[in-house]
């Protein structure tokens, strides 16, 4: 479905040094990424800012040329064939809008009926489900610019699925959302994903998204895959570490422990971190409770942030 | 204060120097619009000798300094002042203990500095090298053209101030305006020199404080006004300067009393 | 194709004729705008007969040939103007992601319904003007006055295209290639003859816009060419507005494709 091969992309930049002179420097955005996503797939894309995440996304939907590799997107060329492509393909970006800024929100729907030549049957069908879905009913007839930002995201996606696109492509659809709002597009795209088949690409900077929707996980760092493969595989390779909270009956100075470390302090309350393969929670416990009396205690598992945030400070760069 | 008023020109000049590509295709603009201007005036003065006063390099020089003068003078087009009130930025503005009017006038006042070297300038030598351009001898004639150029600026801001305060009361302050452009950029010499017109068109555009923008300080380059008359000029453009700044300071205030009474 | 543009312009205008007040005013206001540049023309036909051997109506069919077709071309093309705006906001991407052409999008985003004010304003000029002119009506001629019309609207458009371009390189470059469309139509409401020989050469060999007006008015008012060209290039408008449509669509063509190489 998705397909590169050593895809690389190069941008020469021009950088002003000083009043006048000015220098060419190579920037190498994509390093030589190399992945397949199979239909039906819903894979999370990850990675720092800078990382050459959105400038992949805009390779495979025909915005930018490679300037290595190749690249296949439902069999197609996106760099030749954007046009027949982008029928196939549904694009919501995070921070930019689709819709017709003062046009109300049903009026944009119906030109992109007519954009993407869609029967009016499935046309109608589509928006009455979507609508349903995401309860976009009472402010189908608002002027775009007056919806709020969740409002707006919702139409966005529907938008993007009016076609019925084998593919959607997703550029931090959930920034700016409140809580309520991000589970409903998450909803969405689990829906969308697992209905229909639609095979979707995610990039996101909300790893809640990813923990919650993503079968597979792709990190890029610097313009090149570091990770492809499951959040289990990820955690459990990079995850070793977990965390002891305990709360202790009076505050006393961090706990001096075989095999942990003491990361933080809030009165009687430590947190301790220690790895799986070197102690065990149950011996560890003990061993505080030799230090010092004990009130409380919770385990917390490696968070995907922090596992992900290592990785990136590491730049790791084993795959799967 | 002038320290103050110093700073805030700085400020002002420093803002539009900041878009040097803009400036850049400015210039562009100006001298196209020049050449186009030029000949269609001298096309005139194939068939006659004189018009008024002018001489056909009198009516080339009118052009490119018009043309120059154009940003410098800034008729049309500024909504600084209109976009705070708009914003409702305003009310934190008058709660300042600067004067709203002058602390914009200041800042205007270097942006004038900057087009006039920027974008006055070059035109203005480009059409000295290809046409026969009327360029002053006379020190005195320089004195009072900078004179007639800073008073064309005031009354020039004092016009766009005044404007920009409709944005207290109406949403479309810029539609609004439309009638107000064609008037000011028409009566204000911008594309044929006021001698050209009928004798009661004339009058008229003379009537109006856009004449006193941009005609007057070429009136004075092309050396059209003499001694008494010279500064009889200069009267009348501090005249209106001193009108409308005045007429901007009260609708200002009544600007004011309206935010107070609406509750900012 | 056209149909999709039928509906993307369907939905502008709708939504630009809710505020009936707000545009008639405009309407009005863009009409009386405009005027000024005729106005500014009868002012210098005040002072003499003729304009490089044109009499005031025969300027006035150059002036409404001009501003009619470019009122339509600015009516159908004038979003271009919005070019580096989309690009800089990240818009031109989100046109590259539909299933359409990218010239298409970007004209279709948005039809201002004012410049009809243009284009009213230009055709009573123009049918005033032929009034006075003592045409020697023929079919010939009559075909020949619509002919140049729209083809005088493609070649200003085809030069719009062409221009726009620039932005994809020179991303503040955009009030440049307002000099040469703006500047364009104000050139072409004068006789080109008027003009300095390199100016002339300019817009005979490199930027036609003598073929807009200027050549087909010759054949209308059965005027002697005063530059002495041969007959048979009274003629040649519609060829040079496919020529100058094809040289636009090409270089646009070409700057997408630098756009999707480098990136914005």
């Amino acid at each position: 479905m998705i397909e590169l091969d050593g895809v690389e992309k190069t941008f020469s930049v021009r950088i002003k040094r000083g009043r006048l002179r000015r220098e060419r420097r190579e920037v190498r955005a994509v390093d030589g990424i190399s992945f397949r996503v199979e239909p039906g797939e819903l894979v999370g894309y990850v990675g720092p800012n800078g990382a050459g995440k959105s400038t992949t996304v805009k390779m495979l939907t025909g915005i930018l040329v490679p300037s290595g590799g190749r690249i296949s997107v439902a069999g197609l060329d996106p760099s030749r064939r954007r046009i027949q492509l982008a029928r196939r393909i549904g694009v919501v970006f995070g921070q930019r809008v689709q819709l017709w800024w003062d046009l109300p929100l049903r009026d944009s729907f119906e030109l992109l009926r007519h954009i993407y030549r869609v029967p009016y049957d499935r046309w109608r069908a589509n928006l009455d489900r979507f609508s349903e879905v995401l309860e976009l009913e009472p402010f189908l007839a608002t002027p775009v610019r007056q919806l709020s930002l969740g409002q707006r995201m919702r139409g966005e996606l529907t938008a993007a699925m009016l076609h019925d696109p084998e593919i959607l492509f997703l550029d931090e659809p959930t920034i700016g959302l409140d809580v309520v709002a991000k589970v409903r597009v998450r909803e969405f795209l689990a829906d969308v994903n697992r209905e229909r088949g639609v095979t979707v690409l995610l990039t996101t900077h909300d790893l809640a998204d990813i923990e919650r929707l993503c079968s597979r996980l792709l990190i890029i760092d610097h313009g090149r895959v570091i990770y492809d493969g499951t959040i289990e595989r990820l955690i459990e390779r990079y995850g070793e570490e977990r965390t002891l909270v305990v709360d202790l009956e009076e505050p006393a100075p961090p706990l001096e422990l075989d095999g942990a470390r003491v990361v933080r302090i809030e009165g009687p309350r430590q947190w301790l971190r220690f790895r799986r393969d070197e102690v065990t929670a149950a011996r560890l416990t003990a061993a505080v409770a030799e230090r010092a009396p004990l009130v409380d205690l919770t385990v917390e598992e490696p968070d995907i942030e922090d596992v992900v945030r290592r990785i990136y400070a590491e730049g790791a760069v084993t795959k799967r | 204060m002038l320290r103050l008023g110093f700073e805030l020109a700085r400020r002002g000049f420093g803002r539009y120097a900041a878009y040097p590509g803009a400036t850049w295709a400015g210039i562009f603009t100006n001298t196209f619009f020049g050449f186009l201007i030029a000949y269609a005036l001298l096309a005139v003065f194939d068939q006659r000798d004189s018009v008024g006063s002018y001489d056909a390099r009198d009516a080339v020089t009118y052009t490119w300094l018009a043309q120059g003068m154009l940003m410098t003078i800034y008729i049309w087009g500024w909504f600084e002042v209109a976009l705070r009130v708009r914003s409702g930025d305003v009310a934190t503005d008058l709660q300042r203990p600067l004067d709203f009017q002058l602390y914009w006038l200041a800042q205007d006042l270097g942006r004038a500095g900057y087009h006039a070297l920027f974008r006055g300038v070059p035109p203005f030598l480009v059409g000295a090298l290809v046409f026969d351009v009327l360029v002053p001898g006379d020190p005195v004639v320089w004195l009072a053209f900078t004179a007639s150029l800073v008073l064309a600026v005031v009354v020039s801001f004092a016009f766009r101030f005044l404007f920009n305060l409709a944005a207290f009361w109406l949403l479309d302050y810029r539609g609004a305006g439309v009638l107000a452009m064609v008037a000011s950029t028409f009566f204000s010499g911008q594309i044929v020199p006021l001698a050209f017109f009928p004798d009661w068109l004339e009058t008229l555009a003379w009537a109006l404080p856009f004449a006193a923008m941009v005609q007057a300080p070429i009136e004075v380059w092309l050396g059209h006004a003499q001694g008494a008359e010279l500064v009889g000029l200069l009267g009348l453009q501090a005249l209106w300067a001193v009108i409308l700044l005045g007429a901007g300071r009260a609708v200002l205030a009544a600007g004011m009393r309206k935010l107070v009474i609406q509750g900012g | 194709m056209l149909g999709i543009y039928r509906r993307l312009i369907g939905a502008r205008i709708r939504s630009q004729l809710q505020y009936r007040l707000s545009f008639w005013l405009n309407l009005i206001g863009t009409a009386l705008l405009t005027f000024l540049d005729f106005a500014a023309i009868l002012v210098l036909f005040h002072q003499v007969d003729a304009l490089g051997g044109w009499t005031v109506a025969e300027v006035g069919v150059l002036y409404g040939i001009s501003c009619v077709a470019f009122a339509l071309a600015d009516m159908i093309f004038g979003h271009l103007d919005q070019l580096p705006e989309m690009i800089r906001m990240g818009d031109f991407d989100q046109v590259l992601v539909r299933p359409l052409g990218s010239l298409l999008q970007v004209i279709s985003a948005d039809f201002a319904l004012r410049r009809l004010g243009k284009l009213i304003q230009g055709s009573i000029v123009l049918a005033v003007a032929l009034a006075h002119a003592d045409v020697a009506w023929t079919v010939g001629r009559a075909a020949m006055l619509v002919v140049a019309i729209l083809a005088a609207c493609v070649i200003f458009a085809g030069i719009w295209i062409a221009l726009s371009t620039i932005v994809f390189w020179l991303v503040d470059s955009h009030e440049a290639v307002n000099a040469f469309t703006y500047g364009g139509n104000f050139l072409t409401q004068y006789p080109v003859n008027i003009f300095g020989s390199w100016l002339r050469r300019l817009v005979i060999y490199l930027i036609p816009l003598a073929f807009t007006a200027y050549f087909p008015a010759l054949y209308v008012l059965d005027k002697a060419d005063p530059l002495g060209f041969p007959r048979a290039l009274q003629f040649l408008s519609p060829v040079v507005a496919a020529a100058t449509c094809l040289a636009g669509w090409a270089l646009w063509r070409n700057a997408v494709r630098r756009y999707r190489s480098v990136g914005s």
